[in-house]
């Protein structure tokens, strides 16, 4: 490497590239402090003034830290938040910030500024040592007897080759594997469906529909025209943990009441509303958000997540946005007291879809 | 003891590292430093050669441009990541164990919750500093990723990836890629609301994936959404395996850069085969640690003052529940709205679901813009044919295509990242959900469209505004009165450097047909018509390309400046006329839309 020799092959060249001649490098300017020692002084104790700022912001965080109560907050035009958070937070980052800002103005004024210049090689190796290189390489492969015992190399590679399908393998059991089967018990299936007496088709026990917060049953007339509430299966109690989650996350329900004389009920459905009460999964069929926004005036609900847009007035057909299959409509009747509940799981698969999904059965605009 | 050391050190200076700095500095008295590291570094020397290191490292030239020190952003907020990371690693609990919450923030406590959401609470608000760091940690990987892409764009726009730096350009672009999956698994540890929504939407994703998707689903989530693996996957991810890659990913980026040295802006005394700039000790090391601390700083300011992810607004996660407005962090903004605006493309084939409407925004866009930008070095490269080593960046005006495709492609991400917002566009500006929708789906390819064309012209018209300096000088701001009473701006040459640096671009000519078939003219159609598309595509690439100055033409301009203010008309028609014998398509179209520069200047003569 060398300093001072610069580029003395390309400067003063005339070529294609270079219509204009290579001036070099521009004379250096002297800053203020290369020239004022009064300036270098003043430089010198502003860098000193911030690097002795930072023990003592670190005294500040260390007090602080003992001293200050969790509980202190403060509210201060915009910022409300925890007192010691606050304090640690600006006492470490002016302490970081101020090395910084230290070294930098140490760089700028008074180390050396000199720009120099080094000669660039370029990165391919010389002729020499690629034709070294080569002869090496041949004497390796002519050592290992491999040009000459073909087989061994072949039989070597095809072994290390073997070997990754036990790796792969070993990943199997990285889950479940969602056969048709697994399928039908798991994301094709919700825990709506009705308890069976065993061993018959008999239904033993249907699923009421309580509301999602205090799980109370929900009664037919109790709702009024154009209100929706949130709802669950009342077994989604029984279950804990990651069962729960897995549950709530395809049975969660819309309930909705709507004008009968305003809605479009296809006579496939006749039975699956009681005098306009409907109830629609609230799962998205796009990519599984929890759909909220109800809009009373259109019928209409919409996905926060992706506005995906579906008409509860006419069986949950899509009517906007990236959703390509209508919402569930789950079966739903009244009892003697007139407390509602599903007579059937949905008769699809909630939520988004998945390869395995036949969607075939989906109810599509203008079905009957 | 400390007798035998003390003897074998002078001992050691003498034999290993005085021959090393003998012939650089002759017989002078080492300083009080030297002198008292003299000892150690000996011991270091012999063991290790550090010496050799020191020659070959510590004076090593590092060019200055603020645009370089967007790629040391990304390096150092990785760095705060993984001291702010290690911290939060000593009080998480990455497990989606149900239990009650005990804590001390009151409106939670007595609520089922994961763990994971537990200990992220307790960080919160039992840890001392544990808010910060949480903070902290988010802000440096939201810079972390931001700074990578503004990085990107750097080394895109100023052509530093050409040869010999392609293969650090496709490290890059990995680093981008894991970077953003990173951050991904990251923001879904804490098990809030919006984390758990996210976790969600990233299993719609993986159920759309045609043939595998289901299966790909299960093994992921280890059963049906949402298990109770997940978490502890990502956390091991997002750890240990994923950093450990970026890790190894930024060492070999650092020791191409150091290897190939870093590229160049053109300037005087600056070429092709050099590098100018400030030395690494001391100037650069003071800066860029400096920059470090800045860096540092700043972010633990924003960390102490800057609300980000208050996981305890939204709760912990509830399957039947979401927040208007709920939107991933920033990077992952633009697959939100291509999955926002995309249409409902589904294929109901037999008993199978094909959904385009996912796996198309969601999956194959993502893997198209990594394949894009891996792949772009080596078409230009094709497309160009320059095969040489390419040191001095290229202003983007001098390279108009490709600053054109770049720009093309940021209005593309920005219409896909404005959709990821369309509902808080449409309640902010009071507009129609739909109609915002709407228009964003044909916005993200007309967009583009109109941006490209315009971006080019600009960087041609800048390149004409560049050879417009060269032949007619610079301004003065002094005005002449002439004898007529008319009144006219003095030009002045610009200084040689200036010259020297606006000439210093690569001269471009389009491909011809009949010069790449010497060698292999034997060969039959198929490698014509390959020749037939790169010529194309090469005469597509450099159209309208303004021709460079010949030195003569900038010889006789100068002296046209200095002495030619009578008789300016002549002399322009006979610069014209030395311009035109130059003969290359781009340079017609400059004396083609001369005459209104030429008018101009006439009636300042």
């Amino acid at each position: 490497m060398s300093e001072h020799d610069t580029h003395e092959k390309s400067r003063n060249v005339i070529d294609d590239r270079h219509p204009v001649a290579d001036p070099g490098l521009e004379p250096h300017q002297p800053r203020l402090t290369d020239i004022d020692e009064h300036a270098a002084n003043r430089a010198e104790r502003q860098v000193v003034l911030a690097f002795a700022l930072v023990p003592v912001l670190a005294i500040i965080f260390v007090v602080c830290y003992f001293a200050v109560p969790k509980t202190w907050e403060v509210n201060f035009g915009p910022l409300h938040a925890n007192a010691l958070h606050v304090i640690l937070g600006t006492t470490l980052g002016g302490a970081i910030l101020l090395i910084g800002i230290g070294a930098i103005h140490w760089a700028r004024t008074l180390m050396g500024d000199h720009e120099i210049s080094e000669e660039r090689h370029p990165a391919q190796s010389s002729d020499e040592a690629r034709a070294e290189a080569l002869e090496i390489v041949e004497k390796v492969i002519d050592e290992s007897a491999v040009s000459r015992r073909k087989l061994i190399i072949r039989s070597l590679l095809g072994g290390v080759g073997i070997v990754a399908v036990p790796a792969v393998v070993l990943l199997a059991d990285l889950g479940e594997w969602p056969t048709a089967a697994r399928r039908a018990e798991t994301i094709e299936r919700t825990i709506w469906a009705p308890e069976l007496k065993p061993g018959t088709n008999e239904v033993a026990k249907y699923r009421y529909i309580v509301n999602d917060i205090t799980f109370k049953r929900i009664k037919a007339s109790d709702l009024r025209i154009g209100q929706l509430v949130n709802a669950e299966p009342e077994n989604l109690q029984e279950l804990h943990g990651t069962e729960f989650n897995q549950e709530k996350a395809k049975a969660a329900l819309v309930v909705v009441r709507m004008d009968p004389n305003s809605i479009r009920v296809p006579d496939s459905r006749k039975d699956w509303q009681v005098g306009g009460i409907l109830a629609y999964s609230k799962i998205c069929t796009h990519v599984g958000c929890p759909i909220s926004l109800w809009e009373q005036q259109t019928h209409h609900l919409l996905c926060p997540c992706h506005q995906s847009t579906f008409d509860l007035g006419d069986s949950g057909v899509v009517v906007f946005g990236p959703a390509a299959r209508s919402l569930p409509q789950l079966p739903i009747a009244v009892d003697d007291e007139g407390y509602l509940y599903a007579t059937s799981d949905f008769t699809v698969p909630v939520g988004p879809s998945f390869f395995e999904r036949d969607s075939t059965k989906d109810f599509r605009k203008g079905d009957n | 003891m400390a007798r035998p050391a003390t003897i074998s050190t002078p001992d050691a200076t003498d034999t290993a590292a005085a021959p090393e700095t003998e012939p650089n500095r002759p017989t002078k008295p080492l300083g009080p430093v030297l002198k008292a590291a003299s000892g150690p570094a000996a011991w270091a020397d012999e063991r290790i050669g550090i010496a050799a290191l020191g020659r070959a490292s510590l004076r090593k030239v590092f060019p200055d441009h603020w645009s370089f020190l967007l790629g040391e952003v990304a390096l150092y907020s990785f760095i705060i990541c993984l001291l702010s990371g290690i911290f939060l690693t000593l009080w998480f609990k990455p497990s989606m164990a149900e239990i009650e919450y005990e804590g001390s923030y009151q409106l939670l406590r007595g609520l089922p919750m994961s763990e994971a959401f537990a200990s992220t609470l307790t960080l919160s608000f039992d840890i001392r500093g544990g808010l910060l760091m949480r903070q902290m940690h988010h802000w440096a990987a939201m810079l972390f990723v931001a700074a990578m892409f503004a990085h990107m764009l750097r080394v895109f726009f100023t052509g530093a990836f050409r040869k010999p730096r392609e293969i650090n350009w496709l490290l890059g672009v990995g680093l981008i890629a894991i970077g953003m999956v990173e951050g991904f698994a990251g923001y879904s540890l804490p098990d809030d609301l919006l984390s758990g929504t996210g976790l969600r939407f990233v299993d719609g994703l993986i159920r759309s994936i045609p043939l595998v998707g289901t299966w790909l689903e299960f093994f992921v989530f280890g059963q049906e959404f949402p298990g109770d693996i997940i978490i502890p996957r990502l956390y091991i991810a997002h750890v240990l395996l994923i950093p450990g890659i970026i890790l190894g990913l930024v060492s070999a980026h650092l020791a191409l850069v150091v290897f190939h040295k870093h590229t160049q802006f053109p300037g005087p005394g600056r070429t092709e085969k050099n590098v100018v700039g400030y030395p690494l000790f001391p100037v650069y090391a003071a800066k860029a640690g400096g920059f470090f601390f800045i860096i540092f700083g700043m972010i633990t300011l924003m960390g102490a003052l800057m609300q980000i992810n208050p996981v305890w607004k939204y709760g912990p996660y509830n399957p039947s529940q979401v927040t208007a407005g709920s939107q991933p962090d920033w990077y992952m903004g633009w697959v939100e709205g291509a999955v926002r605006i995309m249409p409902d493309w589904e294929w109901h084939i037999g008993s199978t679901t094909w959904s385009w409407n996912i796996f198309l925004p969601g999956v194959m866009l993502m893997g198209l813009l990594f394949t894009v930008m891996g792949l772009y070095p080596f078409i230009e490269q094709w497309v160009t044919g320059n095969k040489s080593e390419h040191h001095l960046l290229e202003r983007p005006r001098n390279n108009p295509t490709r600053t054109a495709f770049g720009m093309a492609a940021i209005s593309c991400y920005g219409m896909f990242w404005l959709a990821g917002g369309n509902d808080i566009i449409a309640t902010q500006f009071h507009v129609s959900l739909n109609a915002v929708t709407v228009v964003l789906r044909v916005a993200v390819f007309l967009v583009p469209f109109l941006v490209w064309h315009i971006t080019k012209r600009i960087c041609i018209s800048l390149q004409r505004s560049d050879i417009e300096k060269l032949l007619h000088g610079a301004e003065t701001g002094v005005i002449d009165r002439s004898p007529q009473g008319g009144y006219a701006e003095r030009h002045v040459p610009v200084s040689d450097a200036e010259a020297f640096t606006l000439t210093e671009h690569l001269k471009y000519e389009p491909a011809q047909l009949e010069a790449g078939e010497d060698e292999n003219g034997v060969e039959g159609d198929a490698a014509t018509t390959k020749e037939k598309l790169r010529v194309k595509a090469s005469a597509f690439y450099f159209r309208d390309q303004p021709a460079k100055l010949t030195s003569e033409e900038i010889a006789e301009a100068k002296e046209h400046i200095l002495h030619g203010h009578d008789h300016g008309d002549e002399d322009h028609a006979e610069l014209d006329g030395a311009n035109g014998s130059n003969g290359t398509n781009g340079h017609r179209e400059i004396t083609a839309g001369e005459p209104e520069d030429e008018k101009a200047t006439a009636s300042s003569h």
